[in-house]
């Protein structure tokens, strides 16, 4: 990550170099650098103010999020818990049926949603999607008291981690259907912590970056889950990596 | 000048086989110097050598003379001086770089109103950290204790490390990866405690912390690969548990505190400089109130050494943190004063042993505790397992090497093994090491806070083994007292030096 800033810093200073050898050269020196130079200067100049500016953003960027999955207590108040988790999942571009209904309420791509979801109050919400959201820890606390969830999918979310996933037991009596495919930051520690769902039918495990040797992971899942049927593609079990893990297994079972 | 009387000389040795361009150079010198010169050389080289050396030595007096004219305001100085020693001055100075150290760091450079506002420095006797308990632990956290201050340390250290890359995150440098195991802490107890452990659910649950009490049956389910005879009840962790890489946040913690302007320094503290005020208190004793000037840190592998000036020191020196102490001469007065109490923190020796089983438990292995006091947990995937327990106080191993005593696994860890889980019957261990707790011999409990008789000495200590999963909070709670002067966040006065003096004991209803 560091070798961009790097590459730049050192790109300034040569611009920097050849700038002050350019005014040598010519001593009249008339016309001005032209003006990238004269930006990668300033910029040179002021590294260790970029650099902070750089952290703010990513501090706002992260305000940004957590603000979005902020806890809508307000709505909670004045309209009960299932119409603010509702209201929550479509502002954040998700969306979600209620109990007993066949309606999906969800929110098009630039936000907007039907505000009919409002006539539900009092019903539960029985399968939510929230693929491709920001939904983090934090937000999760919106859909706490959501104790007859039944299916979620959170298919390629940028925020959800171990921590996230830890803290899915809240509906480990009610979910059936969970989706984390394609989630950046989930690792073998998070998943470990699935065995507390008990009621888990089926899981999608598909494309997660964060698993080191995919194919043992997906069997001691298996083995954890035995009523759960695990989906996991896209995943590259070429034959070389499972000899090499079958081999180790074979010397730990020599061991 | 030097220079070239070499040149000669060595020109003069090869004579008869030069050419006529070095006979022109060699005539040119002996025309600069005269004919002496040459015979001279003629005669012996050793003379003209001994000038040379003779002549360096005065040239580099006069140069050094010329620099120090040339830069009167720097401190260069042309004798080599050691980088790594630490600095003269400091405002604060830890003792012990290890997770609680460093973590006080970072928190005091957090805190600071600007930049650079505190200069801190950490001193860590070992570069390597081969013996330091932060990397010879099993790195567990859990929320399952007695006290609420414990819990409420838990708490706050675990929503620490949920969002460590806010914290710890370090620009242009990869993120921090934990390798958190959510696998949760799983405490069983015996029919005698199982009303302790009631209790103690009671407690963490209205603290707020995720724990459920599973029945014997229920235990079974869950859990099918365990032998629950003789258990009455567990308490399983949902939340917030599990275990870490105490070496990744060790690490995160020092490159954080060390971008925010920390001092790292590697060498021992081995005495102090305090000045020694006599008061009296409202007994009518009198008692002296010691105050620091400086520290002394020997670099480690050599005499140097280099004292330090500081305003405020911090005790985190983990199991060594006694004998600190005794050098400001705590421990040594008359039995029933406040000299005459020492620090209670001693180290203990405790084996971790690996061992390999591959018909155990999988991936929903929970850190496991049995009322026997043997814990074991998953390692990695290959059903390689950690276990390790506390011996009884007479049988407590000798401390002063970290040598593993391979008996104490066949005695008395694999029988309970055996019988909570039969498929670990089977086992082999592949490899085990020992680390040090920080034994608080008085209550097993962290001693955080000033000493009454120590103006400025900080205390973070103590901690009996779950130091490391408390280093978040109590580096946060540390450098509130050294910056706000009280605590801010969690209330540890509880914790302070105070209940050792008054001997009231805050021990952990525990149910091992």
């Amino acid at each position: 990550m560091s070798a961009p800033f790097v590459s730049l810093r050192r790109c300034c200073q040569r611009s920097a170099l050849l700038n002050i050898s350019r005014r040598l050269w010519s001593s009249d020196s008339a016309s001005p650098p032209p003006l990238h130079t004269r930006v990668l200067l300033y910029l040179t100049q002021r590294f260790y103010d970029v650099e902070m500016f750089l952290s703010w953003t990513s501090r706002l960027r992260r305000k940004g999020i957590q603000k979005k999955n902020a806890y809508y207590g307000f709505t909670q108040k004045y309209y009960g818990t299932d119409i603010a988790a509702a209201y929550y999942i479509l502002s954040l571009k998700g969306g979600f049926r209620y109990v007993g209904q066949s309606e999906w309420f969800s929110a098009d791509k630039r936000g907007t949603f039907n505000w009919g979801f409002l006539d539900h109050r009092e019903t539960p919400l029985e399968e939510v999607n929230m693929s491709y959201t920001v939904i983090n820890y934090r937000g999760l606390e919106n859909l706490v008291d959501q104790k007859s969830l039944r299916s979620l999918s959170l298919r390629g979310c940028p925020q959800v981690d171990d921590w996230f996933l830890s803290r899915l037991h809240l509906f480990q009596d009610s979910l059936q259907e969970l989706d984390i495919s394609h989630c950046p930051h989930i690792t073998i520690g998070g998943l470990a912590a699935l065995s507390n769902l008990r009621g888990l039918r089926r899981l999608d495990v598909s494309s997660l970056p964060g698993i080191s040797s995919p194919g043992l992971v997906i069997i001691l899942l298996e083995e954890m889950l035995p009523q759960c049927k695990i989906t996991a593609t896209g995943y590259n079990h070429n034959l070389r990596q499972e000899e090499g893990e079958m081999k180790e297994e074979h010397m730990q079972a020599q061991r | 000048m030097s220079t070239w009387r070499g040149l000669h000389v060595k020109v003069r040795t090869a004579h008869g086989l030069l050419t006529a361009t070095s006979r022109r150079v060699t005539q040119r010198h002996t025309w600069m110097y005269g004919h002496l010169t040459l015979c001279q050389s003629l005669s012996t080289g050793r003379p003209l050598r001994d000038d040379f050396f003779k002549d360096l030595e005065a040239q580099m007096v006069a140069m050094r003379k010329k620099v120090s004219l040339a830069l009167p305001g720097s401190n260069w100085s042309p004798m080599e001086i050691n980088p790594l020693l630490p600095p003269e001055r400091a405002d604060i100075v830890i003792v012990g770089g290890g997770v609680m150290g460093w973590s006080i760091a970072y928190w005091l450079k957090q805190k600071e109103r600007v930049r650079g506002g505190v200069k801190v420095v950490v001193v860590e006797k070992d570069s390597t950290y081969s013996q330091a308990s932060t990397v010879l632990s099993a790195g567990g956290i859990r929320q399952q204790f007695s006290l609420p201050e414990n819990i409420c340390l838990s708490l706050a250290s675990a929503e620490f490390m949920r969002n460590i890359n806010e914290h710890l995150g370090v620009l242009n440098e990869d993120p921090v990866d934990l390798q958190f195991n959510h696998s949760g802490y799983l405490f069983l107890a015996s029919e005698e405690v199982a009303h302790i452990m009631q209790e103690n659910y009671n407690t963490q649950r209205s603290i707020g912390a995720e724990v459920c009490l599973l029945s014997a049956t229920q235990l079974k389910e869950k859990f099918p690969w365990m032998n629950t005879d003789g258990v009455a009840l567990a308490s399983y962790g949902l939340e917030n548990e599990g275990w870490f890489d105490p070496w990744t946040l060790l690490n995160a913690f020092k490159r954080k505190a060390i971008s925010l302007g920390a001092i790292q320094c590697y060498g021992e503290v081995t005495d102090f400089d305090y000045k020694t005020m006599v008061m009296t208190t409202a007994e009518g004793d009198d008692v002296d109130l010691r105050r620091i000037q400086s520290v002394k840190v020997q670099m480690s592998n050599s005499l140097e050494y280099q004292p330090v000036e500081c305003a405020i020191v911090v005790n985190a020196a983990g199991a060594f943190s006694a004998k600190l102490t005794e050098k400001l001469g705590i421990g040594f007065g008359p039995k029933h004063s406040i000299d005459g109490v020492p620090l209670p923190v001693e180290p203990r020796k405790r084996y971790v042993y690996v061992f390999n089983c591959p018909d155990g438990p999988g991936l929903d292995t929970p850190f496991l505790v049995d009322y026997s006091g043997v814990y074991f947990r998953r390692e990695g995937l290959g059903g390689n397992y950690i276990v390790g327990t506390s011996p009884v106080e007479a049988e407590e191993p000798d401390t002063s090497d970290l040598e593993v005593d391979h008996q104490f696994f066949e005695d008395k860890l694999w029988p309970h093994l055996a019988s909570r889980v039969p498929a670990f019957e089977k086992l082999k261990v592949t490899s085990a090491w020992a680390g040090f707790y920080d034994y608080n011999t008085f209550d097993q409990n962290g001693i955080i806070g000033t000493h009454p008789l120590i103006n400025n000495m900080y205390f973070a200590t103590g901690f009996s083994g779950h130091g490391l999963q408390h280093s978040p909070a109590v580096g946060r709670s540390v450098a509130e007292l050294i910056l706000d002067g009280q605590f801010m966040t969690l209330n540890l006065s509880r914790l302070g030096f105070k209940r050792i003096l008054s001997q009231e004991p805050m021990l952990e209803k525990n149910i091992v």
